[in-house]
């Protein structure tokens, strides 16, 4: 069963700027995927489709074969959980423990369970130690991981991260990669927009890629970052990963990742 | 030139300080990177340098003090700062003005408000657009920019109001690699027409090539301070929180097999 069903999906913002153009996407229970492109391509305005935030102008987003059109915010909002790119639009309680007990809690669950799912959703980012903290006393980075940790207590069949490794560290980036990795073993689908071409090589299974408000590739880290497609990726001013370029000077094939460059470089030898 | 002596900073409220004995300068036309996990005090080092901490949001300066151009900065009122230190926040959000209705204003309102006439300000404003390529976006609504392109528009702000020292907190964290160049770009040619720049980036990539010096922060503490060129070759950066530069640890995975790095990614 196709979780989420992009068909033809446009959207003019009020004042006419056209940010999507006939774009369609079929993402499955299980799957990975990041969706890159410059500035402004309309990754943004993509994602927030997907728990209803904006409506179509044209065509439309199913889930679970529903048109999303026909469901309210408040139920998308218990299958679709979404971690914007910035964590103080999201962040209001006083403290981090009712911050991430609050989402279940309005998703009807009990104290005690909204509680347990808060626990375990800031241990998976890390950030037991700061359970009796304001959030406004942590720093970005862990301000964003709570804002992720708040939606991962959601458990939501579908969790999109909107640039999730600005202003982290090598750890914090790593813990995030752990989160992902967990959540397509659980069976949900996970959608990120990120800028960071390393990260999205070696976190995603499938890259989606915009330009223009449309979906300029659509395949796997080494098909998007082949020496075939980078024509594709200089026109949205995207490139591929220093690892992909060392590999195709190498005459290697398609390595988008390190580990995988330094896989072939092994196998050559 | 900004010269940090032997400072330690705390935050109102906090019991200890969260900067220890800091010992940075910044000359003329230097860019100088900072690297540090999350929480080693980074984004605190830029709100002490730019007079921000304690200047607007109180705390004390425990111990050294804050020079610029030789002249002691302690006890002097935020605007003495204004015209001397520019600083970009790691979320633009919190610094567009929220008080203009297009870009071009909002990159006009920083020149305007330091008293310049029109054709200055106007100038000033369509050069700095230029250098970051968002002329196109000169009549839309600031809020209503995507993450990166707001943050081109506070660093353009900044840029028109040619301040002769600059403090970035990850300038690029919400920017497509082309958005990223242009400011790469941007700020060296900032620094050689004598801008000194003070950058925090998790990116070590775009610290190489562009910073003439690295330091390390740790718990608030200076731990590496050097070249660009050894600094980011370190490995003592990992056991901070640091990636190397992609181009150092490929050439690494290169060389240990006997493939000559230079010549592969030249």
């Amino acid at each position: 069963m196709t979780r989420l069903a992009i068909e033809g999906l446009g959207f003019v913002y009020p004042g006419g700027t056209r940010a999507l153009d006939g774009v369609d996407l079929a993402v499955e229970p299980g799957a990975s995927v990041a969706v890159i492109g410059q500035n402004g391509s309309g990754k943004s305005t993509l994602v927030r489709h997907l728990n209803g935030l904006l409506r179509p102008t044209e065509g439309r987003v199913l889930h679970d074969g529903e048109d999303v059109a026909g469901l309210r915010t408040a139920a998308l909002a218990a299958r679709v959980g979404i971690v914007f790119q910035n964590p103080d639009r999201q962040i209001f309680a006083g403290k981090v423990r009712d911050e991430v007990a609050f989402g279940p809690r309005m998703l009807g669950r009990g104290r005690t369970e909204a509680a347990a799912a808060g626990a375990a959703a800031l241990d998976a980012v890390g950030l037991t130690d700061a359970t009796d903290a304001n959030p406004y006393d942590l720093g970005y980075s862990r301000r964003k991981l709570l804002a992720i940790a708040s939606v991962l207590a959601m458990d939501t069949p579908v969790v999109v991260l909107d640039e999730p490794t600005t202003g982290q560290d090598a750890r914090g980036i790593a813990r995030v990669q752990q989160v992902i990795a967990k959540l397509v073993a659980d069976g949900r689908t996970v959608i990120a927009i990120s800028h960071d071409m390393r990260f999205v090589a070696e976190s995603f299974a499938r890259v989606v890629v915009m330009g223009s408000g449309r979906v300029l590739l659509d395949g796997s880290p080494a098909e998007v970052f082949a020496e075939s497609a980078w024509p594709v990726l200089a026109s949205t001013y995207l490139e591929p990963t220093h690892a992909a370029r060392v590999g195709a000077r190498l005459d290697l094939g398609s390595t988008p990742t390190e580990a995988r460059l330094v896989e072939a470089l092994s196998a050559h030898d | 030139m900004l010269t940090l002596s032997g400072v330690s900073y705390r935050y109102a409220g906090y019991a200890k300080p969260v900067l220890h004995d800091i010992d940075l300068s910044l000359a003329d036309g230097e860019i100088v990177g900072v690297v540090g996990a999350n929480e080693s005090g980074k984004s605190t080092l830029c709100l002490v340098a730019s007079g921000l901490a304690p200047g607007s949001i109180g705390g004390a300066v425990t111990g050294g003090g804050l020079a610029i151009d030789g002249e002691p900065m302690a006890d002097k009122p935020l605007y003495a700062f204004s015209t001397r230190v520019g600083i970009a926040f790691q979320n633009p959000a919190t610094q567009l003005s929220g008080v203009t209705g297009s870009v071009f204003e909002e990159v006009a309102l920083g020149p305007m408000n330091l008293g310049l006439t029109q054709r200055e300000t106007v100038e000033r404003t369509n050069a700095a657009m230029a250098t970051l390529g968002i002329e196109h976006l000169w009549d839309r609504e600031p809020r209503r920019l995507s993450g990166g392109q707001g943050q081109l528009v506070v660093i353009a702000s900044l840029l028109a109001m040619r301040p002769p020292h600059l403090v970035l907190d990850e300038p690029t964290a919400q920017l497509d690699p082309e958005g990223t160049r242009l400011v790469g770009d941007a700020l060296r040619a900032l620094a050689s027409t004598g801008t000194a720049l003070l950058i925090v980036e998790h990116k070590t990539d775009l610290l190489d090539g562009l910073c003439h010096r690295v330091v390390a922060l740790d718990e608030g503490r200076i731990v590496l301070d050097g070249p660009a060129a050894a600094i980011l070759e370190d490995d003592r950066l990992a056991a901070l929180g640091v990636d190397l530069p992609s181009r150092v640890r490929l050439a690494r995975a290169l060389g240990s097999r006997g493939l000559d790095a230079a010549a592969v990614l030249a």
